[in-house]
């Protein structure tokens, strides 16, 4: 389902491009929204959701699938803590569907999907580790199964999963206000090895704004 | 591999249904899951023994096989690109990685009430509460829950990516062999699962078997299934690197 949103960027609070390979780690206090835009076109975000008061609590991939009983999320998805209790909605998106399966990609499971040689590409993972050492409050305990915004990862009824083209254009985006204080922590994906984004990892901008 | 012997097993017990249970499955073990009655979930969690910030990914696990459903010729990986357990033999064709477990709430409001003062040990513990349990008692907590597999689950997905339990999917008697790659803490718990219809608490018993299985040869099905599985047990193969061969 696509929805647009009626918010002015113009009339942002804050209003950010993160390039491809870097983290981006912010506060996002309930009420306020959070646009992500993929800027070129079939980027992922992969980004995770924190209790800003208390990370233990914090984004669950499984617990928000079984909340709306599908795989894919998009506009109306309620992002579920580990707790059982909503970290903020889906309020606007144009680009019609989200993976919560696919996972951030590392080092490590770059070397079992692609080659062994391949330890040496940068990766989420990388970016994530880099981003709560340099903030001191969390660590890799606290990394877990993401949200891959934009990107596509089709799970067939006979039990099949494959990363097909994205959904994503130009100037698509997704929404997401915050119906708690939330520490929000993104990878804009640096892989090179799949073709879901024609091996070329392009910026995202991030735009908040207040209740 | 050898097939499962019963003169290979070192240790067996039979778990009621709701019951949790922790366990190391030592590398060249495999541990054979039995749904007894029919109708089991057995909702699992796997760290490397020796440093259990490497644990069981289900991401990963997707995503190198390209795979929704788990079964024979299907490894479980940690984050770490390693394999903990290899899913050696399988009776049952599908199991469930992405449902979770029920919370305390999701518990009471499916079931009704169900105390310790009422029901005595016939309560009511939800699946998140026996994980919490159980990893406590080896220093863990909620921290280190991520997604756990649920053993003899099944929930298909239809084009729009909604989702549906399927009831009656494990039959007496179907069991499932995992194989330890290292030396694995299997974490596991035998309550319904989550989205399981059935309004009446009746979680079903399983048994549990650790039996010497040996460890991974380049005939076996897990290995030879895909080519990702090669480079995930080359991966696996360095963490042993040091050992003085046998």
């Amino acid at each position: 389902m696509l929805k647009e949103s009626p918010l002015d960027p113009a009339a942002a609070i804050h209003d950010e491009v993160v390039r491809a390979g870097d983290a981006w780690l912010h506060t996002l206090a309930a009420g306020q929204t959070l646009r992500i835009v993929d800027l070129e076109g079939n980027q992922a975000a992969d980004t995770l959701f924190y209790n800003a008061h208390d990370p233990s609590e914090r984004y669950s991939a499984v617990d928000t699938i079984r909340a709306q009983g599908a795989l894919y999320l998009g506009a109306g998805t309620r992002l579920m803590s580990t707790e059982g209790r909503v970290l903020g909605e889906i309020v606007a998106d144009t680009c019609g569907r989200h993976d919560t399966l696919g996972g951030a990609c590392a080092a490590e499971s770059n070397q079992v999907r692609y080659a062994l040689e391949k330890r040496y590409m940068h990766s989420c993972r990388d970016s994530y580790l880099l981003a709560i050492a340099r903030d001191g409050r969390m660590s890799k305990r606290d990394l877990t199964h993401n949200i891959n915004f934009f990107m596509n990862v089709p799970v067939t009824p006979e039990g099949g999963l494959s990363f097909a083209d994205g959904v994503s254009a130009p100037g698509k985006y997704v929404e997401i206000r915050a119906a708690m204080d939330l520490l929000v922590l993104v990878s804009n994906c640096p892989q090179l090895n799949n073709p879901c984004n024609a091996y070329n990892p392009t910026p995202v901008r991030m735009l908040v704004w207040a209740a | 591999m050898p097939e499962y012997r019963p003169d290979l097993v070192v240790h067996t017990e039979t778990l009621r249904g709701g019951e949790s249970w922790s366990f190391v499955v030592e590398r060249g073990h495999a541990l054979r899951l039995t749904d007894l009655d029919g109708g089991a979930n057995v909702a699992l969690l796997a760290y490397n023994a020796r440093q259990p910030l490497e644990r069981y990914n289900m991401p990963d696990t997707l995503k190198c096989q390209h795979t929704f459903l788990l079964t024979a010729g299907h490894c479980l990986y940690s984050d770490m690109g390693h394999i903990l357990l290899s899913i050696a033999a399988d009776s049952v064709g599908w199991h469930d990685t992405v449902c979770g477990v029920a919370d305390r709430a999701e518990t009471a409001a499916h079931y009704g009430p169900g105390d310790y003062q009422t029901l005595r040990n016939d309560f009511h513990l939800s699946g998140r509460e026996r994980f919490l349990i159980e990893l406590g008692k080896h220093g863990l907590g909620k921290r280190d829950m991520a997604a756990n597999v649920n053993f003899f689950s099944r929930v298909a997905a239809d084009a729009d990516g909604r989702l549906a339990y399927v009831p009656g999917h494990s039959r007496p008697g179907d069991h499932v062999d995992l194989r330890a790659e290292m030396d694995v803490l299997v974490v596991l718990n035998t309550c319904p699962h989550p989205l399981d219809p059935a309004r009446a608490w009746a979680p079903k018993p399983v048994r549990v078997e650790v039996w010497r299985s040996g460890t991974m040869t380049p005939d076996d099905p897990c290995y030879r299934s895909r080519p990702e599985n090669a480079r995930g047990y080359e991966n696996t193969r360095r963490c042993f690197c040091q050992h003085a061969p046998a």
